[in-house]
């Protein structure tokens, strides 16, 4: 469904904009040795995700032109590099789809010797779960999943992720993701468990909630969640932080909360997909976005929660202080990200998906 | 006419560029997805023929019957709904001046100039509950009306969606109509109603049918319009088929339930060959 749909105000998990990647081509240029590589970068990114002129300051850094291909979701992306890069130098893939493409060789390791910047990153992210010792990786920006509400239309505090599951009062009102992981993530979350369980009696438990709240859902979601917010279609959502951010903007009486039962906390990454045409380049690029100043234009524009120290210093408080930028430390502390759980858990979360759906 | 041995050059001039499609565009995709429904995923990216049914068998759970089951439901409603929209239509082109057939023509063409997805948008904008037409409605005291997110609504987008295919096929025989027919009828004293049912319904029968099939199979494959317009409950057998090459990454099973849908497919075609051959001969 590769198509541009003007109009949209920006957001980066926009099915929509992200589609109007696929018309554009790539250059499939042969490969050059290392030192003689062309001045080009083909740079493959969600939409509306990088800062207003960052494009631009690193052609004039370093003469080196970026080509910016978008894509929609993570299956997207995955699912163009399966059979083989295309001609990309840079991709940003969520954590769990980046470990899965780790696992299947889909990306190279960096030279950290290349990347001086990444001792700007705060310490906490010098690491990672997903891509231990940092090899592979560095991350771009990190979110959270939690409920977006329209406050003149609910009562008392939002702070659970019960309002979206089983809550009759909001019967009709309720938007979720289309989104298996998340959906399955965010209910495991609301039962006490771990986002990442894989026992099956416990997946057997999601399964009979989301089947059981389904009769107050009013839709499930194409990421577009924060409209039907807007619009009034629904009082209460699943999404991402940066979305209702987005949308909060322009409405005071919407507001995001991640549920003190914790939720999925994301981290998106740059890495360098394998048999990527100028990885010299590639790591300029990266080493780029990590310098403070740069990171700092992105953030500004993006509204996402940077990873970078040195950049945060040098934003205003607004963003901060914003709690759906930066969450309490007591909520960071129950939040987890999703981890690549294998083949087989897949499966088995979009079989148990596709029997709520069909319920 | 000469036959096409004594012409070799003017024959394979024509021949090449359709077998070419065909054979780059069709046979070999089908054909690999023919193969990997046989397959087994080995690793993330890989799979491996081994001939196995497993994925087929998997596609006999009742969960996908049932899906695929309302898929055939949403996708006959939604072609029963064109056709008896699209008749009248049809027949108010082929009846209408000279000068006003190629304008109206233009007009039922004309949404397909028009990116589906943002046909699709364009319905939100309109049904939604703060939509145009609930703001309409409001104005004369009614609503608003929750127009959106229910199998109602997929059906009227599909309906909207595919309406030209039913449109066309029925303006062609409509047009080819010979109407000294209705006249004789008439004057036989046949009613108005009689007429149509007796001379009309049957000699225009082709179009109907040829209009019921362009419609009824993009319909059963349909994934973006319940995506977007359908509620809870709106899943088709296009969105599981989807959701194997995508998400859960089981290309190997989503080749699988692509060639079940194709069959019930086939099912559909081989029915209207059966009543073909009845109908005494008047096909398309």
């Amino acid at each position: 469904m590769p198509v541009y749909c003007p109009g949209f105000s920006a957001r980066r998990r926009s099915l929509l904009k992200g589609l109007g990647a696929l018309g554009v081509g790539l250059t499939f240029m042969p490969r050059l040795s290392l030192s003689e590589e062309e001045k080009k970068l083909n740079f493959y990114n969600w939409d509306t995700y990088i800062g207003e002129t960052t494009l631009a300051d690193f052609e004039k850094a370093t003469g080196i032109t970026v080509k910016m291909d978008l894509f929609a979701d993570n299956d997207e992306l995955f699912a163009k590099l399966k059979a083989g890069n295309p001609g990309y130098d840079v991709i940003v893939p969520t954590n769990d789809n980046l470990e899965r493409m780790i696992k299947a060789n889909m990306v190279m390791p960096l030279d950290l010797a290349k990347l001086p910047n990444f001792k700007n990153l705060d310490p906490v992210f010098q690491d990672a779960a997903f891509d231990p010792g940092r090899k592979h990786s560095v991350p771009y920006l990190w979110g959270t999943v939690g409920v977006g509400y329209r406050k003149s239309k609910v009562e008392g505090t939002i702070d659970s992720w019960k309002v979206l599951f089983e809550e009759p009062k909001y019967a009709g009102r309720v938007a979720l993701l289309d989104d298996a992981k998340i959906v399955i993530g965010s209910a495991l979350k609301y039962l006490g468990q771990s986002l990442n369980s894989t026992d099956p009696a416990v997946l057997k438990k999601v399964e009979e909630l989301l089947i059981a709240g389904k009769k107050n859902i009013k839709v499930y979601a194409k990421d577009n969640g924060q409209d039907l917010l807007a619009s009034g279609d629904v009082d209460l959502t699943m999404e991402y932080n940066g979305d209702i951010l987005q949308v909060m903007t322009e409405d005071d009486d919407l507001s995001y909360v991640v549920p003190t039962e914790g939720a999925e906390m994301w981290q998106d990454c740059l890495a360098i997909p394998t048999g990527a045409p100028r990885p010299e380049n590639a790591h300029a690029f990266i080493n780029f976005i990590m310098d403070p100043q740069t990171e700092e234009g992105i953030a500004k524009t993006v509204q996402y929660a940077t990873p970078n120290a040195e950049a945060k210093k040098l934003m205003d408080k607004t963003y901060i202080e914003n709690p759906a930028i930066f969450p309490p430390a007591e909520v960071v502390a129950k939040c987890e990200p999703a981890l690549y759980l294998g083949e087989d858990v897949t499966k088995a979360r979009d079989e148990v998906w596709t029997r709520v759906k069909a319920a | 006419m000469d036959s096409w041995r004594g012409n070799l050059r003017v024959f394979w001039t024509l021949f090449t560029p359709g077998t070419f499609w065909l054979l780059v565009f069709f046979l070999i995709p089908l054909g690999w997805l023919f193969h990997d429904s046989f397959s087994d995923k080995i690793s993330i990216t890989e799979t491996e023929f081994t001939g196995t049914l497993a994925n087929y068998i998997r596609a006999f759970d009742t969960v996908y019957l049932q899906i695929i089951w309302k898929s055939i439901w949403i996708s006959f409603l939604a072609t029963t709904f064109c056709l008896l929209l699209a008749y009248p239509i049809a027949f108010g082109i082929c009846f209408a001046p000279a000068r006003w057939k190629p304008l109206l023509l233009l007009l039922v063409i004309l949404p397909f100039w028009i990116n589906l997805l943002i046909r699709t948008y364009a319905l939100i904008a309109v049904f939604r509950s703060q939509g145009y037409l609930n703001l309409v409605l409001g104005w004369i005291g009614l609503g608003p009306f929750e127009m959106l997110y229910n199998d109602g609504a997929v059906i009227m987008g599909l309906v909207y969606v595919y309406m030209p295919f039913m449109v066309l096929p029925l303006y062609a025989t409509i047009e080819r109509l010979d109407r000294s027919y209705l006249e004789a009828s008439l004057d036989l004293g046949g009613s108005q109603f009689q007429t149509f049912w007796k001379v009309t319904l049957p000699l225009t029968m082709p179009g109907i049918v040829t209009g019921i099939i362009l419609v009824f199979i993009p319909c059963l494959g349909s994934f973006l319009t319940p995506d977007m317009l359908g509620g809870a409950n709106a899943i088709m057998i296009g969105n599981v088929i989807e959701r194997q090459f995508k998400y859960a990454n089981d290309w190997p099973f989503g080749s699988a339930l692509s060639f079940l849908l194709m069959y019930v497919t086939f099912g559909a075609l081989a029915l209207r060959a059966y009543y073909a051959a009845r109908s005494k001969g008047v096909d398309v």
